[in-house]
């Protein structure tokens, strides 16, 4: 009589137990679900944003032929006879971007190894606050201070009709993209093992070396990150740069006045008539940048990883 | 006893150290030390974890340095000359007194770059020579004919016991006077400190051994001479046989008998 009772009561607690794992099996496929579709969603849109760019992008290229449009030198889009060449725009991106982290990348670098091995703490946490809130601040911003500050005076140390140049862009860009490269390599350094360092101080090596050749090495795919992160800010700016590079669609020179690809698209598309061939070839000029910097991730990837695998 | 003591003090003292002390900060780690190491010898540093040999091993090359807030006090005598001595230039030290540390730690680069990396800092910029001392290195290390055929090969790949022996190579590679070696074998497998521990006999014929080890077994196997260190002092510094068949001290026989640490 016993037994039989403890067996019911057995059974019982299995078919309960069976009910809660059912319970959570719907629970757990329900999160599972939920997770599916968050990650779709971020899918979807870069699916969504590449058709809907290469659609809209593709019929003014077609119509102007895309030897003209890529490699034409004179963009006039509201002459009587409009001319549709962005290579000056294509040039000013490049240009701008190299620029940039040919004066950025050193600094940025050089901050983030002071940061990580030199710097004493009290100083480097003042150091690094700094550095948030410049990755804080408004692209607008650094346009404003460009235009008030740097401006003026790249026309009065070159003698310029007017200080909105190509010049005053870099240096824009490269300022803005600091934030960038100084978090992302810092992150790299401070990851290194300290038994790296250790042991090259133990053959003799000074500090600066052992930064230089061993931290800054073993952190080197770290870097190539925030280089990657800098040219991709860079070469998608806009607003701050429209500010200070006098926004002419001349082919690029340091002391000219220029426009980017970015810039192009953002000062022409508020008066640009619907269906028009003008608002038609920003629609391209935004497919040209999208692939380009494509192109740059991927070719950038690729070399990263070709170094990562090479140790 | 004397007479063992007297043949080892015959064969040379290269680091005298003379009433050193040492802190961190307030605590005291290392308490008037005072000792003579035999040259072209195996010294092992013994004693229980937190007693001082670790530290007072990093004096030696001044590593200690790096560490904030300690303050040294007393000296120490490499062949005559007080390494901390405002004059002296403590890479060049480091270059003299060469470092194996307790877990291998190979740079993330190919074996050759591991061993070219200390000469190529000390200006030798020669590809010929370069290879020269890379296989001679590795060579003193017992370890050129595992790895010849891949040079070029990142040195992470290699196992525990290889890349320990690595590390070996490489602080050979910039022609040491001393080689410390901190607890080297203490993360080896026993066949790889087997070989540790052979190719450190034959180290000693050119290179002056300074050991910290946890395992008595091994400084009975292969030191010449031992120090044992306990809450920051020397309790005892003799040559080995001696020192485990003979303790002066109670607390030394205490320890190498095992009774505690």
């Amino acid at each position: 009589m016993n037994n039989t009772e403890t067996v019911t009561v057995d059974a019982a607690a299995a078919a309960g137990a069976k009910e809660a794992k059912e319970k959570l099996n719907a629970k757990e496929t329900f999160w599972q679900v939920l997770f599916l579709i968050c990650g779709i969603i971020a899918v979807g849109f870069v699916l969504a944003i590449s058709i809907y760019l290469i659609i809209s992008g593709i019929p003014a290229i077609h119509k102007i032929g895309i030897f003209k449009f890529m490699f034409g030198t004179k963009w006039a889009s509201t002459a009587a006879e409009p001319s549709f060449g962005i290579l000056p725009f294509i040039l000013t991106s490049i240009y701008g971007t190299a620029g940039a982290v040919v004066i950025g990348v050193p600094i940025g670098l050089m901050t983030a190894v002071f940061l990580s091995k030199a710097a004493p703490k009290k100083f480097a946490a003042v150091i690094k606050n700094c550095v948030q809130l410049l990755a804080g601040i408004p692209s607008v911003v650094y346009g404003l201070v460009g235009m008030i500050v740097l401006v003026p005076s790249v026309q009065k140390a070159f003698h310029l009709a007017s200080g909105a140049t190509l010049l005053a862009a870099v240096i824009v860009l490269a300022i803005m993209i600091l934030p960038n490269i100084i978090n992302v390599s810092l992150t790299a350094l401070d990851a290194v093992p300290k038994e790296y360092e250790e042991a090259s101080l133990a053959l003799g090596a000074t500090r600066t070396e052992t930064f230089f050749k061993i931290s800054v090495h073993a952190a080197r795919s770290g870097i190539a990150a925030a280089v990657v992160l800098g040219v991709g800010r860079a070469i998608g700016e806009a607003m701050a740069i429209i500010m200070v590079s006098g926004n002419v669609a001349n082919m690029p020179g340091l002391l000219k006045s220029v426009r980017f690809m970015t810039t192009a698209i953002a000062s022409e598309m508020s008066y640009a008539a619907v269906g028009s061939l003008q608002r038609n070839a920003l629609f391209s000029i935004g497919l040209v940048l999208f692939v380009f910097i494509m192109l740059i991730n991927v070719f950038l990837n690729v070399v990263i990883k070709g170094k990562g695998k090479e140790q | 006893m004397t007479d063992d003591t007297e043949g080892i003090i015959l064969s040379g003292t290269i680091v005298s150290v003379k009433g050193l002390n040492l802190w961190y900060g307030d605590h005291q780690a290392l308490k008037n030390i005072n000792v003579d190491i035999p040259q072209n010898q195996i010294t092992a540093l013994i004693g229980p974890s937190g007693c001082g040999k670790s530290t007072f091993m990093k004096t030696l090359n001044r590593m200690n340095d790096l560490i904030p807030g300690v303050k040294i006090k007393g000296d120490i005598l490499y062949r005559g000359q007080n390494i901390y001595d405002a004059s002296v230039n403590v890479t060049d030290l480091r270059k003299k007194i060469g470092m194996v540390f307790q877990k291998a730690n190979p740079f993330p680069m190919s074996i050759y770059d591991n061993i070219a990396y200390g000469p190529r800092i000390h200006g030798v910029r020669s590809r010929a020579k370069l290879d020269e001392i890379v296989e001679k290195s590795l060579k003193d290390a017992a370890i050129w004919d595992e790895v010849k055929d891949r040079l070029k090969a990142s040195a992470l790949g290699m196992s525990g016991g290889q890349q320990q022996r690595l590390c070996i190579a490489r602080a050979l590679a910039v022609q040491p006077d001393i080689i410390l070696m901190d607890e080297s074998t203490s993360a080896l497998d026993p066949i790889s400190t087997g070989k540790i521990e052979e190719l450190c006999l034959q180290l000693k014929e050119k290179y002056t051994v300074i050991m910290v080890t946890h395992n008595m077994q091994q400084a009975v196997r292969v030191s010449d001479f031992c120090c044992f260190f306990l809450l920051g002092e020397l309790i005892e510094a003799e040559d080995t046989k001696t020192l485990f068949s003979m303790p002066r001290d109670k607390r030394t026989e205490d320890y190498v008998t095992g009774r505690f640490g």
